[in-house]
């Protein structure tokens, strides 16, 4: 008898009764009379594990890092008990004919009812030659799987956007999933970050799984539930960059109390991402709060933005550059003046309100 | 081919039956191998190919130097931060920054763990499979797997035979569903497996409790770099500032803390399940004893783990440095990084062109132009390689030499290395694991010995960890809470043109960038990583590389399931991002690359 998402539930301590509450919530959720309840019931009670196939390209293996890392839940708890992982050439036993084999089974046998996940991207120029699976391009295994999935997850900043190898000049070509030409029209949930948080990545697959559809994209295709929100709104030190309280240079008075690293780098205010509200690593940390600017490794092409250490000049309608050299100055020359500050911090916060709906 | 004598010693067969393994995984990146077997299954002929190239080095071109650990640090997702560290190390030296000792404590924790975190995943994720079978581990008896745990390793708190029981009834429950997600299609019935279904059982439980722990360990790098996977470096020290008496600082006493706890259950992990699993592993395959290739005659460290800050000579190294050549293990050659004679790298069997096509370069002068061009022999196209030819050039990795030979890196070699020099642990740890297995000394040169060095140097890693952490304390009780030197970050302080170079031992092996600046931005960037060496093609001599060579007279029980090879390969932890890429030319276009 197969684990099917019912023995996880089990086993992770619900009982029979909110198991069955749950599915008529599920039910009315999706606009079911309450009459569907049973039938969710014992969908999920003999449901196979959907399975996945994790598909590799030019990479450097950071996202497969992540996942592992992953604290709730668990990457064990993934891989044995919610998602079937038949193809993953990180951690398969199979290789060679065998490894390749698996796709082809899977194929015939969930053909369009599997979640093809992309790690890395397809290199273009030579022919795709860049990157060899099985003495082939990679970018033929990668048109040849997701013609048969049901949908694509773009792991990382790779597959979403390119990432370090399609920085300037890019010299494969290195291309993301989603401008690969050829590919068939296929649902993508890109999930970048270099690497994406490990908790966003299993979240982005329980919530699959649990609700049976994809989460919301944003207009980029990324989860709004984790990417609609700058790190800068929702940092912990977003007080000192309102109070003009800054680190001027690393290891500093203010790098020793925490202040804002805006004038050391920090990319905070345009990258979308979960890092302040998440953290990493079962939320111990986060770059700022660990003392390095954000280097925005979860935005489209911010290898080629400038150095991580020069300060951000060209934000659009954002204007922070001027704001917070003036919120400086008041700061320093006010010493106590709370109602200067705050007048400061305010009007910061309608500029920064305002490029919310830009 | 025929056969052929290789300089390095080896009898290269190419007539009997040609196995093909594409992609060899369980491993970092993208890789090929190709053997032929012999009448009797032996493999007389071994071909292994890169198969994966970005061109990082290319892209590194211009940039702020400063800002080269990030991108180099995307080499590799695996060993993340070893190539982060070099490259920080490399920048200090061109433009002679020193950094404080507090830095250079926190460094070592930070490279220390990824020692641990890495070898330990290696061991249990990537290479256990190749011992362990999975299946028969539902054969097994639990309470008799309770007896083997209590004897194997009395420290360890999960040995009940409950606990074996829950475990067995999971992983029965995960098998008998069909779907066998990451065990599916392996060789399980194959006779090369050798276990007792007790010791799959307790093998199989510690590679779901490795999973688990293996989070905690790298969490000392969240702490002091802001995430893992890749975090966060600096040039001229580490970002986190030290603050015990202020509000806000990154590092405080509570960090500390959490640092300590977790190194200390780094340590118990290593010494009370990692190692002992290794021996009790060993001890089943003892008499399997293949794959020592270049280990017993040529291996080389650079080393790694200054004691003291700023001074990397190898007095002052914890992890040895030398070359050991042609076996003489009463002879370990000092090795000098800069030397334009000593490490230098070839190409006429990568997909790379020089101007003088035979000649070894120095990575400082190095030359590439990407030339993806297969050889005259091959079967099948340019897009579809069935058969390759060694003959031509056939793999997207350099060719790297020390004084012209080719070498082995790697946790076996700096344990050989460290062994010759009488480095205390590192003897006491292998006289006590071959006194336990009851082998002699050349056991050690072998597939089994590579992985019984990386588990040595996990726990030797795991300690040191600790001596770092608290060195760092100390210093701080001493009154020195610095952590970065900015004297020099300001470009406009620099010189105009300067070179330098970075070292490490990576988890893989030895590791170098070399850097040249000119104008404040990145004239040239070249890196030699430990998989260019242990991957290495042939070079213009025909010697073949360390995986090539360990891969040569070893019997494959079953030629469709060449689980020997795997093994073998896995031994060395190949990381193909690491080892691919290419050097750009001084001040030259790439002719051969398109650039969009």
């Amino acid at each position: 008898m197969p684990e099917t998402f019912y023995d996880v539930m089990r086993r992770q301590g619900i009982t029979r009764r909110s198991f069955l509450k749950y599915c008529s919530l599920a039910a009315g959720a999706l606009g079911l009379s309450p009459a569907f309840a049973p039938k969710i019931a014992h969908a999920m009670e003999t449901k196979p594990r959907i399975p996945v196939l994790w598909l590799h390209g030019l990479e450097c293996t950071c996202c497969s890092e992540s996942f592992i890392r992953s604290a709730h839940p668990l990457a064990k708890d993934v891989i044995l008990s919610m998602i079937s992982l038949d193809y993953d050439d990180t951690i398969m036993a199979a290789a060679g004919d065998q490894a390749e084999a698996i796709i082809e089974e899977t194929i015939e046998k969930y053909d369009g009812n599997f979640i093809l996940a992309v790690e890395g991207n397809a290199p273009l120029d030579e022919d795709g030659m860049y990157c060899i699976i099985a003495g082939k391009p990679f970018v033929e295994q990668l048109r040849h799987v997701a013609e048969h999935a049901k949908a694509i997850i773009s792991w990382g900043s790779c597959a979403s956007w390119g990432c370090v190898q399609a920085a300037r000049p890019n010299p494969t070509r290195a291309t993301p999933t989603h401008k690969v030409p050829g590919m068939p029209n296929k649902p993508i949930i890109k999930v970048p970050g270099c690497p994406p948080i490990s908790e966003v990545m299993t979240a982005v697959i329980t919530y699959m799984l649990t609700f049976e559809k994809m989460p919301e994209l944003d207009n980029q295709g990324r989860p709004k539930m984790f990417y609609s929100q700058r790190i800068h709104d929702k940092c912990y030190r977003r007080g000192h960059f309102d109070a003009g309280q800054f680190v001027e240079k690393f290891d500093d008075e203010g790098a020793r109390k925490g202040y804002c690293l805006y004038k050391v780098g920090c990319k905070g205010p345009t990258t979308y991402n979960a890092c302040s509200t998440i953290r990493w690593n079962g939320g111990l940390s986060f770059p700022i709060q660990a003392g390095h600017p954000c280097i925005g490794c979860s935005e489209d092409g911010f290898w080629d933005k400038g150095s991580f250490y020069e300060r951000l000049t060209d934000i659009k309608g954002f204007g922070i550059d001027a704001d917070a050299d003036e919120i400086g100055k008041t700061a320093a020359m006010v010493v106590g003046g709370a109602a200067a500050i705050h007048a400061g911090a305010s009007i910061i916060k309608r500029i920064a309100n305002k490029g919310d709906q830009a | 081919m025929g056969i052929i004598e290789t300089p390095n010693g080896f009898t290269l067969d190419d007539t009997g039956k040609r196995v093909v393994v594409d992609p060899v995984t369980r491993i970092e990146g993208h890789m090929r191998c190709e053997v032929n077997l012999d009448e009797s299954n032996m493999i007389t002929n071994a071909v292994s190919t890169g198969t994966m190239w970005r061109g990082l080095e290319v892209i590194l071109k211009d940039r702020d130097p400063r800002d080269a650990w990030a991108f180099v640090q995307r080499i590799c997702g695996v060993c993340t931060g070893t190539h982060a560290l070099t490259s920080v190390r490399a920048v200090e030296d061109a433009l002679n920054i020193d950094i404080p000792e507090n830095a250079n404590s926190i460094r070592n924790i930070m490279q220390l763990s990824l020692q641990v975190h890495d070898h330990l995943v290696h061991f249990y994720h990537l290479h256990a499979l190749d011992w362990v079978n999975p299946v028969n581990a539902l054969k097994a008896d639990p309470r008799a797997t309770s007896e083997l745990q209590q004897k194997v390793s009395p420290s360890h708190p999960n040995s009940s035979p409950g606990y074996f029981r829950d475990v067995q009834t999971r992983i029965r429950k995960f098998i008998e569903s069909g779907q066998l997600g990451p065990f599916k299609n392996g060789y399980w019935s194959n006779p090369a497996y050798l276990l007792p279904p007790e010791a799959d059982l307790m093998a199989v439980t510690h590679y779901l409790e490795a999973l688990d722990f293996q989070k905690e360990i790298m969490t000392v790098r969240t702490i002091f770099g802001g995430k893992d996977t890749h975090p966060n470096w600096l040039v001229g020290g580490v970002p986190c500032a030290i603050g015990m008496n202020t509000a806000g600082a990154p590092i405080n006493m509570e960090r500390l803390n959490y640092v300590k706890n977790i190194t200390q259950r780094a340590i118990d992990f290593c010494k009370n399940v990692y190692m002992p699993d290794i021996l009790a592993i060993g001890g089943f395959y003892k008499g399997w004893l293949y794959g020592g290739g270049l280990s017993s005659t040529n291996v080389l460290a650079y080393g790694d783990i200054p004691d003291r800050a700023n001074d990397y000579s190898a007095g002052n190294l914890m992890m040895p440095q030398g070359a050991i050549i042609n076996g003489k293990l009463d002879e370990v050659h000092p090795v000098d990084v800069r030397d334009p004679d000593e490490i230098q790298e070839f190409v006429p069997h990568s997909w790379y062109k020089y101007p003088d096509g035979a000649k070894g370069l120095h990575p400082w002068d190095g030359v590439t132009e990407a030339n993806y061009e297969l050889g005259p022999n091959l079967i099948g196209t340019k897009t579809n390689i069935q058969r390759i030819d060694e003959g031509g050039k056939y793999s997207w990795i350099k060719a790297p030499r020390w004084k012209g030979n080719a070498m082995e890196v790697g946790p076996l070699a700096r344990y050989i290395i460290g062994y010759a020099q009488g480095h205390e642990y590192f003897t006491d740890q292998i006289d006590s694991a071959l006194r336990t297995l009851d082998v002699p000394l050349p056991a050690l040169f072998s597939t089994l010995g590579r992985t019984a060095a990386r588990g040595m140097e996990a726990v030797w890693a795991a300690e040191q960890q600790m001596y770092f952490l608290d060195k760092l304390i100390a210093n701080i009780k001493n009154g020195d809470s610095s952590t970065a030197n900015s004297e020099k970050f300001d470009p406009s302080t620099w010189p105009t043109e300067v070179k330098g170079v970075g070292f490490t031992e990576a988890p893989r092996g030895a590791l170098g960038h070399w850097i040249k600046i000119k104008d404040t931005k990145i004239e040239n960037y070249q890196c030699v990583v430990p998989t260019t060496w242990n991957g290495s093609p042939r070079d213009a001599e025909g010697n073949i590389g360390a995986f090539e060579a360990s891969l040569m007279n070893t019997k494959v029980e079953v030629a469709e399931e060449p689980v020997e090879i795997l093994r073998t390969l896995h031994s060395f932890d190949p990381c193909l991002a690491c080892s691919t890429h290419v050097m750009s030319p001084d001040g030259e276009e790439l002719a051969e690359v398109k650039v969009r």
